[in-house]
């Protein structure tokens, strides 16, 4: 029976750049797939690109194809990562630059039509969580992206390319669709679709299930976690499939790892959406078949739903911040008289702020009161940070922790402060018909 | 004993949902799991964090149950004032959930 290994490059944006390059140095992968695009960095990707239309993809994009290209097109290892964010064109068109630099001879797709904000503003889609019509908001949408499924990613591989970027897809879509490529899966195949989605679940956080973000010291000890693998998904023509990782990784795949996993960004495990398939874990198990190496079965799958979630970027007011930290005895008394007095000067000076919090780090920052019990601390950090409607407004919430040097209690140290504007996300679901995948191919001859 | 003895976690964020999965070491513990962690005593756990509904998912096959709490991250991560806008240390103070030593 026919089988393929593929390999998680990243787990997300910013995630580490050498395993990439040891899975395809040593993973005897067939593809190379790199998940790169959380909810919000599309909304920021977008603002790059109306700033510069040869902006919007991924920061690292640049760097991950200059460490990979060479390796992967010797090997003949195909990449897919969605690196185009908001931009899929330029990031091919930057990919060739660096094909061509490196002197190699590609086919470099990208994939785009998720962009779907002028249907927000102009159409009658309504936002999921509030009910108010997506139109409304036009004047403070950044962004509007559905998710793709695999079809487009299948169709560019098709057409022969070695290397696709796509904007927004649906994460585990990018991992699926070297699967309908090499086993020719109908795409209203659920089993086989739910199977290979499941897989993609499973490998599009990267590092997270070959032990990372999994250690508790003497409990679930994870070896090597320095130079953590990530991960590789064998998998067969029937939809079978085993996750591993390269012998000499760092990290391990246990059947816990996978349990952790396999429920992350879970909601109801009976239906997992996506736009491919729903698909049904909630029967599944996990089989240590030798060390790194767990068999995966009893994912079932049923029809793929007729809309298209799309993620909304909204600019939504600004945040300011400032911190202060005090130590030694009576550093949560002054800790505490420190917040009260930001409390009166915000106060007094009329701060515009819809939200306000006041935190003791190491006390209560995380769970309140709820959860802490408030032992007296050798150190404590006190933070403030509230919601304004202009960044000039945010600003004077640090200016009023900072000027606690001076006016505050007594040892007050390291003062930081910031503010920022906030793009916050929300979804709206659209009918399959309003989003149209392009795929454009671009050539690189050494 | 706490919860922390007998089980791991990993927390997921969606929006202002919050998902924390709760799996046994030994899948033999998943009744016991079932008994005690109910959506009641997890919503009541997080009082004043979660401001919504709280649901729990069972999966027996893997000794693991899946908890999703709406309202629970300040708007979601963007917007959150939060110190951890996502929510990841959420799974981890469940593990302080208290359970009885022995089965009843």
């Amino acid at each position: 029976m026919k089988t393929i290994r593929i390999g998680a490059g990243a787990g997300y944006s910013g995630d580490r750049i050498e395993p990439a390059l040891e899975l395809a140095q040593k993973g005897k992968i067939d593809y190379l797939v790199f998940e790169c695009l959380a909810e919000r960095t599309i909304a920021i990707a977008q603002k790059a690109k109306l700033a510069d239309p040869s902006k919007g993809y991924d920061a690292l994009l640049a760097e991950r194809m200059e460490t990979v290209l060479k390796v992967c097109a010797e090997k003949g290892i195909k990449i897919i990562t969605n690196m185009g964010a908001a931009n899929p064109q330029a990031g091919a068109e930057k990919t060739r630059e660096i094909a061509a630099a490196q002197g190699l001879s590609l086919k470099i797709a990208s994939v785009s039509g998720d962009d779907v904000l002028e249907t927000l503003k102009s159409g009658d889609i309504k936002i999921t969580e509030t009910g108010q019509p997506a139109a409304s908001m036009s004047n403070v949408l950044v962004s509007g992206n559905a998710y793709l499924g695999a079809a487009p990613i299948v169709e560019a591989l098709e057409q022969g390319a070695d290397v696709v970027i796509t904007g927004r897809v649906a994460d585990p879509a990018l991992f699926l669709a070297p699967q309908i490529k090499e086993f020719g899966w109908a795409f209203d195949d659920w089993a086989h679709l739910a199977k290979g989605t499941a897989v993609g679940h499973l490998l599009e956080c990267g590092g997270q299930v070959t032990g990372g973000y999994f250690a508790e010291p003497g409990r679930k000890d994870v070896p090597g976690l320095g130079r953590l693998g990530f991960p590789i998904a064998e998998v067969s023509e029937d939809g079978s499939f085993v996750i591993t990782k390269v012998e000499s990784a760092g990290g391990h795949v246990t059947t816990d790892t996978c349990k952790e996993q396999i429920l992350y960004e879970v909601h109801d495990p009976k239906s997992y959406l996506t736009p491919d398939v729903t698909a049904d874990f909630s029967q599944i198990t996990f089989t240590q078949e030798g060390p790194d190496r767990v068999r995966v079965e009893g994912v079932t799958g049923r029809e793929r739903p007729a809309t298209l979630k799309v993620s909304v970027g909204y600019v939504d007011g600004y945040i300011g911040e400032g911190q202060i930290s005090y130590a030694g005895p009576g550093a949560l008394a002054r800790a505490k008289l420190a917040l009260e007095i930001v409390q009166e000067r915000l106060g007094i000076i009329g701060l515009k702020s819809s939200e306000l919090r006041y935190d003791l780090i190491g006390v209560n920052a995380i769970h309140r009161d709820v959860l802490a019990p408030q032992p007296e601390p050798t150190e404590v950090r006190a933070r403030v940070t509230g919601r304004c409607e202009s960044m000039k407004e945010a600003v004077r919430i640090g200016n009023e922790v900072e000027t606690l040097y001076t006016n505050g209690p007594a040892g007050g140290g390291g003062a930081t402060k910031s503010a920022r504007q906030v793009v916050a996300m929300l979804s709206a679901l659209v009918p399959r018909a309003a989003v149209t995948p392009r795929i454009q191919i671009i050539e690189v001859q050494s | 004993m706490k919860l922390f003895d007998i089980a791991h976690s990993r927390t997921g964020d969606k929006g202002d949902i919050s998902n924390i999965s709760v799996i046994a070491y030994d899948e033999k513990d998943y009744a016991r799991l079932a008994a005690h962690v109910t959506a009641e005593r997890v919503k009541e756990h997080f009082k004043g964090i979660v401001h919504g509904d709280v649901v729990r998912y069972e999966l027996p096959s893997i000794g693991a149950l899946n908890f999703v709490m709406y309202e629970a991250l300040g708007g979601g991560v963007t917007r959150s004032l939060a110190l951890d806008p996502h929510g990841k240390c959420l799974g981890s103070a469940l593990l302080a959930l208290e359970i009885p030593d022995s089965d009843v």
